[in-house]
């Protein structure tokens, strides 16, 4: 009855906002602003011309990107992230030069419903299940309750400063405040993916930030919506209050519901789905990849699985490179207006709840976690609260109203600061605090083996002391996952392999394709012994060829490191696909045995063991086909295969082969 | 659920067993009560069968193991005193405990739990993990999962990459070695027993 009532208030507010939606005729996404006036009068444009624009947006993007990499030096200072906005900085101003009006904006339904999807299934997809599950306790925490406490101190501190302050802004709402509150407090993953991808700490920091940037926008949706409705209405009674309350729970809970579905389109169907229904997209996809992940890749070919990740992750990249850049290009507006005392509070405020949030928090979680959230943990988490392109969507969003334009400022100058501040800041700080980095070490079958006993051990201890710990939920889904689900979802004859014969394999081939001639000596050392001559290949290799094509496809997406499985090796394989279908030649394709499965369950064993072997490689990698036919190029690629499949241990090897690459580059 | 006072009264050495394990009293009255349950028929003490009784536990690949932790030197008896001294090896590593120079390690110190975790693969008691021993551990965890060629493969790697006195068997201190990236008190400890 209650949620009846609160559905009625969305559904009006939905429907005015489609209305205003309808009356710009020809808004075509990119082009279209809602809510803003002013700056919405395009003139009605062809759809070829729509399609054309799109394109070109895109094609600017992906050159972007590429001027980047080639650039070598400069992504290991500046985030990705911020250089697209500049870029788009500058573009927008080049518009606006030209044309002497606003550039085009971006839309929040081109944001909602076609950039962000993509990212957010990317992350969703290669998340690192089990330290995910894992932390979520903790995830969740930082996310609603920190989420929660900054979007009231911030509303409740701007209200009072703005009452005491005398900036003119009295006439502003306690109601407009905490929406604005529930949109800027929210912290954003594509920023926090942006930036925490370079900086490599240590993987529990690394989840604890991207998880709750992730789930914390069930919190968001929620508010957000609920301010707004609040908004509309002439009073606000406790009830309507304490519906709020119940809708909080309802699209957490929600989203869930909505999750399994498979494969893209029904994970966008799931997305869709869930914000028709009120609910919070982002979850919904979240779990959505996070649950079908272990169906598809079991099910689907591996070749389909090299495609499917391989089209996530260039989905999702160009999506980033297009939100920023739109980001960038958003700013050149007529809209702005400025007011000192209210961006800089506001900045402050920020910045100040957030850190006492997450003082506060981690206080209490460390009490019941086992690893404790160490101080320049708990720093890097504050510091990482990056503001990114959900706030800027938002807050066009609002309803118009007065100091509507002076919030559209004071978000753009938010984003702006946590982007380009903090982001370029944050790497020398990790460095400088001697924040835990990722642990580079090789893996051994040993540890895996003495790991999974352990597992077994700890489950039995807890049926033994009859304490309902993680272990035992861990087996417990286990059970229910082979003996129902998997039996439905996975084909008979692939059923996954063990992580430990898995791992077992890669390394074999591994040491098969390196030394053929160095019998008894310690497998240990073997392994590592590998490396100098993997990259005197590689160096051949790079001088060698100066090929166009390859360059030009592999670095755009070496970027974003294919985190778990795939080292650049994935983007090779999709060049020597490309290559089939050119001419046909199998080269080294055979060597992509069946035996690699990239899937993540074995029975008993604890939730998906992938590890994100991440390999950035921040010049670019020039390989053609030539490379294939050497010996040393096949061991290259199982080595980084070995490296991708293996468990529980994060690889760095590549990395050593990047910095190799960057320093060469410098003599 | 009866007092804590009330429970601890009934064990034999309370006092003596909470200095030696670490367990608070809460903690221990907690244990003695699921050590009641277990003895279903109120004997006193555990048997392998009580053991094997659990649901959950029998599910484990290596439960068989798990129960030859408990009952180690061969008896069939498990009173009160041994459990807890067994479950105590699972208690999170104090880190604040000043260290003495001639106390012995806690029950629950990183070496007492991976001695805990060696015993599981050494059944002779030799000290020693044999091929052997090595395979029937491996077999029992992946099942069906793998041919037999592959689990000797798998195990001759194991060994390979750990042993470096070549005796073709993993001694402590090999496996302690092999070990020392692994975050133990992370992956061995119960946060219920803390």
């Amino acid at each position: 009855m209650i949620n009846g009532y609160l559905d009625r208030k969305l559904q009006e507010v939905y429907s005015q906002y489609l209305q205003e939606r309808l009356t710009c005729p020809g808004s075509s996404p990119g082009y279209s602003l809602t809510g803003v006036e002013g700056a919405n009068s395009h003139p009605t444009a062809p759809t070829a011309f729509r399609v054309f624009s799109i394109v070109l947006w895109i094609m600017l993007a992906s050159l972007a990107k590429l001027g980047f990499h080639w650039s070598g030096r400069i992504p290991a200072v500046v985030p990705e992230s911020c250089l697209l906005i500049m870029v788009g900085l500058l573009v927008g101003g080049v518009i606006y030069g030209v044309r002497h009006t606003a550039p085009p904006v971006l839309s929040a339904e081109a944001f909602f419903l076609y950039l962000l999807p993509p990212i957010v299934l990317d992350a969703g997809y290669f998340l690192p299940g089990r330290l995910f599950f894992e932390n979520l306790g903790t995830i969740l925490w930082y996310a609603v309750l920190g989420t929660l406490w900054n979007v009231l101190g911030i509303g409740l501190s701007l209200y009072g400063l703005c009452r005491l302050g005398g900036w003119g802004l009295e006439e502003v709402s306690l109601l407009h405040f905490l929406l604005f509150g529930s949109l800027i407090a929210a912290v954003d993953p594509v920023a926090v993916l942006s930036v925490f991808e370079e900086i490599h700490v240590n993987e529990q920091l690394h989840i604890l930030v991207f998880g709750e940037s992730l789930l914390n926008d069930a919190v968001t949706v929620v508010l957000y919506k609920l301010f707004e409705s609040f908004l509309r209405m002439p009073t606000v009674s406790s009830v309507d209050i304490l519906a709020g309350g119940c809708q909080f729970v309802v699209v957490g809970l929600g989203a869930q519901v909505i999750a399994p579905l498979f494969v893209f389109l029904y994970s966008y169907l799931s997305y869709l789905t869930s914000e028709m229904l009120h609910f919070s997209g982002i979850m919904a996809i979240v779990t959505c990849a996070v649950t079908m992940k272990q169906y598809v890749e079991a099910n689907v070919s591996e070749r389909s699985n090299t495609t499917i990740k391989y089209f996530l992750k260039m989905w999702s990249s160009v999506s980033e490179t297009l939100i920023f850049i739109f980001l960038g290009v958003s700013t050149i507006q007529d809209v702005h207006m400025w007011s000192w005392p209210f961006v800089s509070s506001t900045l402050f405020l920020c910045l100040l709840w957030r850190a006492l949030g997450v003082l506060l928090l981690t206080a209490v979680v460390n009490k019941l976690r086992r690893n404790a959230v160490t101080f320049r943990d708990q720093f890097i988490i504050a510091y990482g609260g990056l503001r990114g392109a959900i706030c800027f969507s938002l807050v066009f969003l609002i309803e118009d109203f007065p100091m509507k334009r002076l919030f559209i400022t004071t978000t753009i100058v938010v984003i702006l600061f946590t982007v380009f501040v903090q982001g370029m800041t944050i790497k020398p700080l990790v460095e400088l605090l001697d924040v835990k980095r990722k642990k580079r070490a090789l893996p051994t079958v040993s540890e895996e083996i003495h790991s999974r006993l352990l597992d077994h051990l700890l489950s039995g201890i807890e049926d033994v002391v009859g304490c309902w710990g993680q272990h035992y939920w861990k087996d417990k889904f286990e059970q229910f996952n082979t003996k129902y689900l998997k039996r439905f979802l996975i084909r008979e004859d692939k059923q996954p392999k063990s992580s430990i014969v898995r791992l077992y394999q890669e390394l074999e081939r591994r040491e098969q394709m390196g030394e053929d001639d160095e019998g008894t000596e310690d497998s240990q050392t073997q392994s590592r012994s590998l490396l100098p001559e993997e990259m005197d290949s590689i160096r051949k290799i790079l001088s060698n060829n100066l090929r166009n094509f390859n360059n030009k496809h592999i670095t755009a997406y070496s970027r974003h490191t294919l985190h778990q499985d795939f080292t650049v090796d994935a983007s090779r394989k999709a060049c020597l696909q490309r290559h089939h279908s050119m001419g046909e030649r199998h080269s080294s394709n055979q060597t992509h045995n069946n035996q690699v499965h990239f899937s993540l369950i074995d029975t008993k064993s604890p939730r998906p063991v992938h590890n994100p072997a991440e390999v950035n490689l921040n010049g670019p990698i020039r390989v053609t086909s030539d490379g294939w036919a050497d010996s040393s190029g096949p061991s290259l690629q199982n080595q980084e295969q070995a490296q991708a499949s293996s468990t529980s241990r994060h690889m760095h090897i590549p990395k050593k082969l990047s910095f190799v690459l960057e320093n060469e580059r410098e003599k | 659920m009866g007092s804590t006072s009330s429970t601890l009264s009934k064990i034999p050495n309370a006092d003596e067993l909470i200095q030696e394990t670490g367990f608070t009293s809460a903690h221990l009255a907690r244990l003695f009560e699921r050590f009641e349950a277990l003895d279903k028929d109120k004997k006193g003490y555990l048997s392998p069968q009580d053991f094997e009784a659990i649901k959950e536990l029998a599910l484990n690949p290596i439960c068989d193991r798990i129960i030859g932790a408990f009952f180690s030197s061969g008896q069939e008896m498990l009173d009160f005193s041994s459990f807890v001294r067994i479950l105590a090896h699972f208690r999170p590593i104090d880190n604040n405990r000043t260290k003495e120079p001639n106390s012995p390690d806690p029950i629950n110190s990183r070496i007492n739990k991976l001695k805990f975790a060696f015993q599981l693969y050494d059944q002779d008691k030799d000290g020693k993990i044999s091929r052997n021993e090595l395979l029937q551990v491996l077999r029992a965890m992946l099942e069906k999962q793998v041919t037999e060629e592959q689990l000797e493969s798998i195990a001759d790697r194991t060994i390979q990459e750990a042993d470096l006195d070549r005796d073709d068997a993993i001694s402590f201190e090999e496996f302690r070695k092999s070990l020392e990236k692994v975050n133990i008190d992370h992956k061995m400890s119960i946060r219920f027993l803390r």
